[in-house]
């Protein structure tokens, strides 16, 4: 569905203001994991340490972004890569109600995800990168196992309209990243790779859902996951949504 | 299982086709589900009427097959599981349960499902009613802000549940996604006088049972089958007060009775009432005369009677501590003239004397004429605790707490010690509609209490010099008063 066809811009560093320490990426120590589905059962996974940004992006971020270059603006990007809502919450190619400036750039699709990153010599996250820096809480590099880590996840995922809050506002987690269970789903680079069937229930030949039938009180921390997965499987390159965001890795 | 039994039913037409003739099967329900698959359909699509709860759309009567276009879109949203308790429900339609949807036997549905933009997670449709892979699960999954259209045939008549099939569905189920689609036989169901929609659901919140605020889903709970509410129509008093489902004696009442689940199994009962018909489990089979039926989670019954008499029936899930402690409560007022013949009410009331001396009894209407010397506080206290640990505390309870959101509660009760005079009167003429306890809404009815007036001044005088009350104590006269 995706190969990646794209335009590699010129590799031009925005200038973006790298005033507070939130701004700017964190480095994520890589490691070995188990992530919920992409490996064989129970398989582990191995994670390079990374850089991540500390924020989703922003719609000034983003803004920013489309000044520079204007193919991506709301009246020009191609229906091919940005279905009919991409950048809907904004009211013009270049404004934007001033309450969303600091709230998280959604109804951008992977594409156009994808372009921002590149053109600041970034690229978005892999699915087991994203995963592995989010399983980390407060304290630990990996909290998966803590029932108030996964409340926490589950009560967020829960609340309705968080895409239009500013980004930054709560606690970091381990490795200094905010929001990545808080505010809005994010596009990964490989979403499509992982793709439960629409029907959740089935233990299909990809063994994805192997444990939908089996859950036992320890693997509650994976419905914060399921809801993850499921959502990427539900999407499409082109598509755009409102709880949809994105951020970079390098 | 329904897939064996649709290759039973393959196989049978196969065979039949085979030897050349048509031999009539003992089970006419394959029939109707073979015949139903060539039905033809009338080429002018119609779109379907959608209703929410406790409503449900018109009778498709004697209508042939059809095109029915069903639109449905799925809302995430913050609502009341009780007066003061919010919790964000995942709905089909904007209501829990689901808008109800009514075809024949032959319908051709063309079925959009329509994912809101504001909504964080994707979602689809298992319809019961629907033969094909997950009942439509994996062809309607849909992200936020997209929409999916899948066709498919009703070729099975019944009341079925349909619900969401995303994972964690127990977690999309336990929020609130689930609802009813009726398929009608050719000819329609028998007509009858008031047709009503009633679902049950259970739901696991993070606090327990009427802790306000927004109560977020608790899965460990959900996991370990403890419910915090069980509710009707998703929501504590939807079908009470204003909300009360109605009907004239003499009318016949059919409910559309399901079951969402996640977890738990409905006893359905209704207070004051026998089922004259109970299409058992939704299907075609009809039991009579029935006083509790069973709904499965992922089930659903029809249940039908007709009302002779004027009362409050009451809808409750007879695995009562749901009803009385967790929520599933509701009532339909029967209006209209007494029917002795049926229901005479209290007749006669007598004191009971198994040693054998003479029975006296007293006629109901006099019950509060017989005259009897004052008694002392202490007397009265002694009395009125006796009174009270047989007619009152089965419903406000030992300690004058009240019950659930029924019975409201005697202790330190705003609204008994403000006016004595109206409490006596709630004892003598009982009380039904609203009132507003400790700033909690009640409503419900209290029974007129046949006691004398020394029994009512005891009764009283002990509840308001107990339990934090204002200690008033209520004389014989103050009773014979509201008497006239």
């Amino acid at each position: 569905m995706q190969t990646p066809v794209f335009i590699f811009f010129s590799a031009l560093l925005l200038g973006m203001t790298q005033g507070t320490v939130k701004n700017g990426m964190s480095r994520v120590e890589g490691g070995r994991y188990v992530p919920m589905y992409g490996a064989g059962k129970n398989e582990m996974v191995t994670v390079a340490s990374f850089e991540m940004d500390r924020l989703p992006v922003t719609n000034a971020d983003f803004m920013a972004f489309v000044k520079q270059f204007p193919r991506w603006k709301k009246s020009a990007a191609p229906r091919l890569f940005a279905d009919a809502g991409y950048l809907k919450n904004w009211t013009e190619d270049l404004s934007f109600p001033p309450s969303l400036s600091e709230a998280p750039v959604t109804n951008v699709s992977w594409f156009a995800a994808k372009a921002y990153c590149e053109c600041q010599d970034k690229r978005l996250p892999t699915t087991h990168e994203w995963e592995f820096a989010a399983m980390a809480g407060y304290q630990h590099r990996d909290e998966r196992r803590d029932s108030l880590f996964s409340a926490r996840i589950l009560a967020a995922y829960e609340t309705p309209k968080t895409y239009l809050k500013p980004v930054g506002q709560s606690r970091p987690n381990y490795w200094g990243l905010y929001n990545l269970n808080e505010l809005v789903w994010e596009w990964t680079s490989d979403f499509g790779s992982v793709m439960m069937s629409g029907e959740n229930r089935n233990a299909d030949a990809r063994d994805l859902f192997c444990g939908a039938g089996s859950l036992n009180a320890t693997d509650l921390m994976n419905y914060a996951a399921f809801m993850r997965y499921a959502f990427r499987s539900s999407i499409q390159a082109r598509f755009t949504i409102n709880n949809l965001g994105f951020r970079c890795a390098r | 299982m329904k897939a064996t039994i649709l290759n039973a039913m393959w196989l049978a037409m196969a065979l039949s086709v085979l030897y050349g003739c048509r031999q009539k099967s003992d089970d006419g329900e394959e029939n109707i589900s073979a015949r139903a698959v060539r039905m033809k359909v009338e080429s002018q699509p119609v779109k379907a009427e959608l209703t929410s709860p406790p409503l449900v759309p018109k009778p498709v009567g004697n209508r042939p097959p059809q095109k029915l276009i069903v639109d449905m879109e799925i809302i995430e949203e913050e609502g009341e599981l009780a007066d003061g308790v919010r919790y964000v429900f995942w709905t089909f339609g904007g209501t829990v349960p689901g808008s109800f949807i009514r075809g024949r036997v032959g319908d051709e549905v063309e079925f959009t499902l329509k994912n809101h933009p504001d909504n964080k997670l994707p979602h689809n449709i298992d319809l019961h009613a629907v033969t094909g892979q997950g009942g439509g699960a994996e062809a309607s999954f849909v992200a936020p802000g997209h929409q999916k259209t899948f066709k498919f045939k009703l070729i099975n008549p019944g009341l079925f549940v349909y619900h969401c099939a995303t994972a964690p569905v127990g977690m999309h189920i336990g929020n609130g996604m689930y609802g009813l689609i009726l398929v009608e036989p050719a000819g329609g169901l028998p007509k009858v006088d008031r047709e009503y929609y009633v679902m049950q659901g259970d739901f696991y919140t993070k606090g327990k049972h009427g802790e306000p605020g927004l109560q977020p889903f608790d899965m460990q709970k959900a996991y370990d089958e403890h419910a915090d509410y069980v509710l009707f129509n998703g929501k504590v008093g939807a079908l009470t007060g204003d909300n009360r489902l109605t009907a004239n004696t003499g009318e016949t009442v059919r409910l559309f009775v399901g079951n969402g689940g996640p977890n738990l199994v409905s006893s359905f009962h209704v207070i004051g009432e026998i089922f004259d018909k109970v299409y058992i489990e939704g299907g075609s089979a009809v039991n009579r005369n029935v006083q509790t039926t069973l709904i499965p989670a992922g089930g659903a019954a029809i249940v039908e009677f007709k009302v002779e008499v004027p009362s409050n029936l009451i809808l409750v899930d007879h695995a009562l501590f749901r009803t009385f402690n967790k929520g599933a409560l509701g009532i339909l007022e029967v209006s209209g003239e007494k029917n002795h013949l049926v229901f005479e009410g209290e007749v006669l009331e007598g004191i009971y004397q198994p040693e054998g001396a003479t029975i006296q009894s007293t006629p109901v209407s006099e019950a509060g004429a017989e005259p009897a010397k004052p008694l002392t506080k202490p007397e009265k206290m002694q009395l009125g605790q006796r009174i009270y640990n047989t007619a009152c505390f089965a419903c406000h309870q030992p300690n004058g707490e009240g019950l659930g959101e029924a019975f409201p509660p005697l202790a330190k009760s705003d609204y008994l010690n403000k006016d004595a005079a109206r409490a006596i009167n709630t004892v003598l003429r009982g009380l039904s509609g609203e009132i507003t306890v400790n700033g909690k809404k009640y409503n419900s009815q209290m029974p007129a209490q046949v006691l004398n007036d020394q029994e009512v001044a005891g009764v009283l005088t002990f509840i308001y010099n107990n339990w934090g009350n204002n200690g008033t104590e209520v004389t014989e006269e103050q009773v014979r008063a509201q008497r006239k």
